[in-house]
């Protein structure tokens, strides 16, 4: 289970005024369970994702996982702890491969066909990337699949993925979907999913709109969805 | 053979035991293997020290050994080594030079390597460098390649180092006729207090030559590196060099390339880009938990591979 407790983010730059970016959030989110965060553009969704994964420190509250405090563990020992992330804009690198990074993600030694088998998850022709480099030469796309692939392999408690339908086509969506499903069927993991996507709200088990840095509403995907996706609620939070 | 040479010239050559093919092995400046086929005969020079490489036209799918090994500290050397390459060949020539010095006395191997390459042949020269030793005895290498590549012909060349040389200065020299090509891939890391130039002067002389000089370096803690790059175009041709660096630590890297036009149909190209490891690099690799030390070192091993 993942406790935020009053949590808080601000940042001051160099020439203006403090800026709260997230405002005394408090949100629990219960094991084995699918969340979808999603909320107006700017509304604090990613800062949120990144204060879970210890990206940025909080300045202040608290985040609880399992009952623990892990307010000022690092982004490795979170990592340690069963917590995933996947980037909104995933990183490149050069000279390391998409199979070293799979690798790596597993944390043991992987087979290639082990590591084949996570990419045609998100649906690349594996045999075709396994051995490219994550560099520039990846499309938006294939980037941000492979990115998933990763986190599949590293099969965390927790995993948080960042609007993981960015730039993906309709087919390998209807494939993401399908991995979305199977993680959250196999009830073993948690799932936080930031998405503007009516498909992954539709399989969510329950939704928080972030907006402002607060969180404007949450409760269960059946009762929030209808108004959500209706013109007025609509509205209401997307001004 | 001793365990220290055999660690050296496996570091340099990748070599277990005798390679197969022609090679000449020179330990603490002494020839101590050679073998020559009835392609390539390798003889010692008179004059001075070094030895004439001399490769007949028409010889595809050989190679040449010649690695160096010093062990003995204190020990210093200039070698002369001309490599005489006929036309149609296609040959593998590794060279490369280990250090162990574990005195207080400077080591010190300077070689010249001269290439002479015929016509349409094609010249794949891997050099590595390693130095290692407990002592404080500097390990020090000046290697200078001198290429001449002939009509039609193709040099591709790798040069590594990735440990243990303190101060190094490698100069490289090229002239290229008509319809030849050069490819040189360098990977560089220094670390401590060491030292490394590497200067490149590329002319290309012929019509439709071309070149691509490829850099990869990565200076960590106090070590200091220079790369020039000085590709001319005098004829109708195609220059490209690159300069890829990351800084760590208190390290400094300079990249001046320098391409120089003499002819209305050369097009050159440079491109140099020195900095520090992204730190979102850093971060993605510590969501998959590794440390940061770890995420640096799978960054840095990547980019030199
Ligand atoms: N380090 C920072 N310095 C200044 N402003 C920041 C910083 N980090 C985030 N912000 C601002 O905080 C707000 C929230 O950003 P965040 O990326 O969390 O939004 P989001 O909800 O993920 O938006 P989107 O839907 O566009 O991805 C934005 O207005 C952003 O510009
Ligand atoms: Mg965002």
């Amino acid at each position: 289970m993942l406790e935020l407790r009053d949590l808080s983010f601000e940042v001051t730059p160099e020439n203006g005024a403090k800026k709260e970016i997230i405002r005394n959030i408090n949100l629990t989110i219960e094991d084995h369970s699918l969340t979808a965060i999603t909320g107006p553009n700017g509304g604090g969704k990613s800062t949120l994702a990144k204060l879970i994964m210890g990206i940025e420190k909080p300045t202040g509250g608290q985040i609880l996982y399992n009952g623990q405090d892990i307010t000022n563990l690092s982004v490795t020992d979170r990592a340690k702890f069963g917590i995933s992330f996947a980037f909104q804009q995933p990183v490149r690198f050069k000279g390391i491969k998409v199979k070293d990074l799979i690798t790596l993600a597993s944390g043991t030694k992987l087979s290639t066909v082990d590591a084949c088998e996570y990419l045609s998850k998100v649906g690349l022709c594996a045999r075709d990337y396994i051995n490219r480099d994550v560099d520039a030469s990846l499309s938006g796309g294939e980037l941000k699949r492979i990115e998933i692939a990763t986190i599949i392999a590293r099969n965390t408690p927790l995993s948080v993925f960042d609007e993981p339908e960015a730039g993906i086509d309709l087919w390998s969506f209807n494939n993401l979907i399908k991995v979305f499903e199977d993680m959250k069927s196999a009830r073993e993991n948690s799932l936080i999913i930031i998405s503007h996507q009516e498909r992954i709200l539709n399989i969510a088990d329950n939704i928080i709109v972030i907006a402002d840095g607060k969180v404007k509403e949450q409760g269960a995907a059946k009762n929030l969805l209808p108004h959500l996706l209706s013109g007025t609620g609509g509205c209401k939070f997307y001004q | 053979m001793d365990q220290i040479q055999q660690t050296l010239l496996e570091q340099i050559a990748g070599l277990h035991e005798l390679p197969a093919g022609a090679y000449n092995i020179r330990a603490n400046g002494k020839s101590a293997a050679r073998n020559t086929t009835a392609n390539i005969d390798i003889i010692t020079k008179e004059d001075k020290q070094g030895i004439d490489i001399k490769i007949k036209d028409n010889t595809k799918k050989e190679s040449v050994h010649i690695p160096v090994i010093l062990s003995q500290t204190g020990l210093t050397e200039m070698v002369y080594n001309d490599f005489y390459i006929g036309d149609n060949c296609d040959v593998t020539i590794v060279a490369g030079c280990g250090i162990h010095n574990s005195g207080s006395q400077e080591s010190r191997h300077d070689g010249i390597h001269s290439f002479f390459i015929g016509k349409n042949s094609h010249v794949k020269y891997v050099e590595k460098h390693y130095g290692s030793g407990d002592g404080n005895g500097e390990n020090v290498m000046n290697p200078t390649t001198i290429v001449h590549v002939g009509e039609g012909s193709f040099m591709e060349m790798e040069t590594v180092q990735i440990r243990g040389i303190d101060s190094t200065k490698r100069t490289t020299t090229c002239d290229l006729e008509k319809d030849a090509k050069l490819v040189i891939t360098e990977r560089l890391m220094t670390h401590g207090k060491q030292y490394a130039e590497s200067d490149f002067q590329v002319d290309l002389n012929g019509e439709n030559s071309s070149t691509n000089l490829i850099s990869r370096a990565v200076a960590k803690e106090d070590s200091r590196q220079l790369f020039v790059a000085k590709i001319n175009g005098n004829n109708k041709c195609a220059g490209h060099s690159e300069c890829d660096a990351i800084i760590m630590d208190n390290a400094k890297i300079s990249a001046i390339p320098e391409i120089t036009a003499n002819h209305l149909d050369a097009a050159l190209i440079h491109e140099a880009a020195i900095g520090k490891i992204a730190g979102e690099q850093i971060i993605k690799l510590m969501t998959l938990g590794l440390t940061e030390a770890e995420a640096e070192e799978q960054i840095v091993n990547g980019f030199l591979k």
